[in-house]
């Protein structure tokens, strides 16, 4: 035997044991069966807080391979510490090839945003989520929740939509705005910004929702129908922006606004850093991006 | 050979790695219905349970997950001793206690709505069919729509149960309960949730 010890034969591939492995793939190939349901599953303690993406990380760690390539998002950005740390975790467990470049990832986890770029089929999009259940704040028993999916008494929902609607005019919920799935089950599509939930609608890329806390496993397949809850007097609209990014000048896109100085000074950038940085590379510029040329950042290794 | 030694031989080589190969295939083909996933030979079973079942079944079952076998599969002990040793998992009692169902011959096979169909709360609870077939193009074609398929998609798979697109058409109607089926065939895997719909061609 010549073979040299190396770190990961002090872990378990991608940390799980293949038990836990095994429960948590035959949630995710029930939760591709029944679109939009809410599969339980016993969720392991991981080595990171919950309120960390701990479901995230066990759906992405029960699916990853030596081939895969993975990016890690966080609000949109690759380089919060967050991100940085789920990243650098599957880096030393699962050995697997990091990126930043949504094109070039086989998986993406993410928390609270999908990427701009398009995504394509033979990707895999795994959301954190924190509260899976979209009527949790309508009926707090989990007994009577699961009879509302079951029979498919979702009218409570929409009464709360419309009590919106009589109060501010329009759906003010800009989070977790609620979607329904192949007509059945209303489903949380996780705290992503409504401007997002167009772009769950017949994706080409398989998505899965991870929440560690709360032990619930779903899935979006493939150009699966998700459209988002609405009325037919108060439409569903997303978010739109008076201004393009100030950075590289995109449009149509998410953007969030950053504090620059202390005297209310303030820009709107694009939330997708990739994003931003490929447009930049491709010379696109906004009114504050700076004069030298971007340099670009590798991932955290 | 003797028995013990049978059972013993032909699992996973590399378990972790042939595992997760064989489960990312069954997911992509979940996933995508109507789309045949490749998998190599990672198992070698004894006959008549063929290789891509036997992996499917060392890859997902385990001592929770209740295990059916047809009734080909029933009689050899040896079948039998392979999946205890490989998988741990128990023989379900009935079919409706399985979770999943390993069935050799799908054309003699019990009707779909004899296995478990899950609950109208927990429509998860029900049985995962693994259906060994010889291949995906000799049989009557099944025009397939639905999630995971872009506009349609056709297969043709040997072998398949009787008055399969009767019953699967009343399997849909359960929904959300209802059965999913793994198709095992030599060269890799197929599926067809419970969400797919077979197109009947206008007369
Ligand atoms: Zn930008």
């Amino acid at each position: 035997m010549t073979a040299q010890p190396t770190d990961i034969a002090t872990y378990n591939f991608a940390y799980l044991d293949e038990q836990t492995k095994r429960m948590i793939r035959r949630a995710i190939l029930k939760g591709i069966a029944i679109p939009g349901y809410q599969v339980p599953f016993a969720s392991r303690e991981m080595p990171m807080p919950y309120g960390w993406g701990t479901g995230g990380v066990q759906v992405t760690a029960s699916i990853i391979g030596p081939d895969d390539v993975l990016k890690v998002i966080d609000q949109g950005a690759d380089d919060t510490t967050n991100a940085v740390s789920i990243r650098a975790f599957f880096k030393k467990v699962a050995n697997v090839a990091v990126t930043t470049e949504t094109a070039k990832a086989t998986i993406i986890q993410t928390r609270h945003r999908i990427p701009e770029h398009p995504l394509t089929a033979g990707q895999v999009l795994v959301y954190q989520v924190p509260i899976p259940e979209p009527l949790r704040f309508l009926e707090p028993r989990e007994t009577e929740t699961r009879k509302m999916h079951a029979l498919e008494e979702y009218g409570l929902m929409h009464v709360k939509l419309y009590e919106d609607i009589a109060r501010h005019g329009r759906i003010a919920t800009t989070y977790a705005y609620p979607v329904k799935v192949e007509g059945r089950y209303v489903m949380d599509p996780s705290p992503t910004p409504k401007f997002d939930n167009p772009k769950m609608h017949r994706s080409p890329a398989l998505q899965l929702f991870g929440a560690g806390r709360e032990k619930r496993i779903y899935a979006l397949p493939p150009f699966t129908d998700v459209v988002s809850l609405d009325f037919e007097d108060h439409p569903f609209e997303v978010q739109t922006f008076d201004q393009p990014c100030a950075l590289c000048a995109a449009e149509n896109v998410y953007l969030d606004e950053v504090i620059l100085d202390d005297h209310g000074g303030y820009m709107f950038v694009c939330s997708d850093t990739d994003h931003c940085e490929k447009r930049r590379e491709q010379g696109h510029r906004g009114h504050l991006a700076p004069e030298s040329p971007l340099e670009k950042t590798e991932p955290a290794q | 050979m003797d028995i013990a030694t049978q059972a013993i031989e032909g699992g996973f080589a590399d378990p972790v790695f042939d595992a997760q190969t064989v489960f990312r295939a069954v997911m992509d083909a979940m996933a995508r219905p109507g789309t045949l996933q490749p998998l190599p030979v990672f198992a070698r079973p004894p006959a008549p349970l063929s290789a891509t079942a036997g992996a499917i079944a060392l890859a997902l079952c385990d001592n929770d997950t209740p295990l059916w076998l047809d009734l080909v599969l029933q009689p050899p002990a040896a079948i039998k001793s392979w999946l205890g040793f490989h998988t741990g998992a128990p023989l379900a009692n009935t079919p409706a206690d399985a979770h999943f169902a390993l069935i050799a011959t799908p054309a003699e096979m019990m009707a779909l709505d004899g296995f478990s169909q899950g609950t109208q709360d927990y429509p998860d609870r029900s049985t995962t069919l693994i259906l060994q077939v010889s291949d995906l193009v000799s049989g009557a074609p099944l025009l397939l729509e639905g999630p995971g398929i872009e506009t349609t998609a056709t297969i043709a798979p040997a072998q398949m149960p009787r008055h399969f697109v009767e019953q699967w058409k009343q399997n849909n109607q359960r929904f959300p309960r209802g059965v999913d089926i793994i198709l095992a065939t030599p060269e890799g895997v197929a599926c067809l949730p419970r969400t797919t719909r077979i197109k009947t061609m206008e007369a």
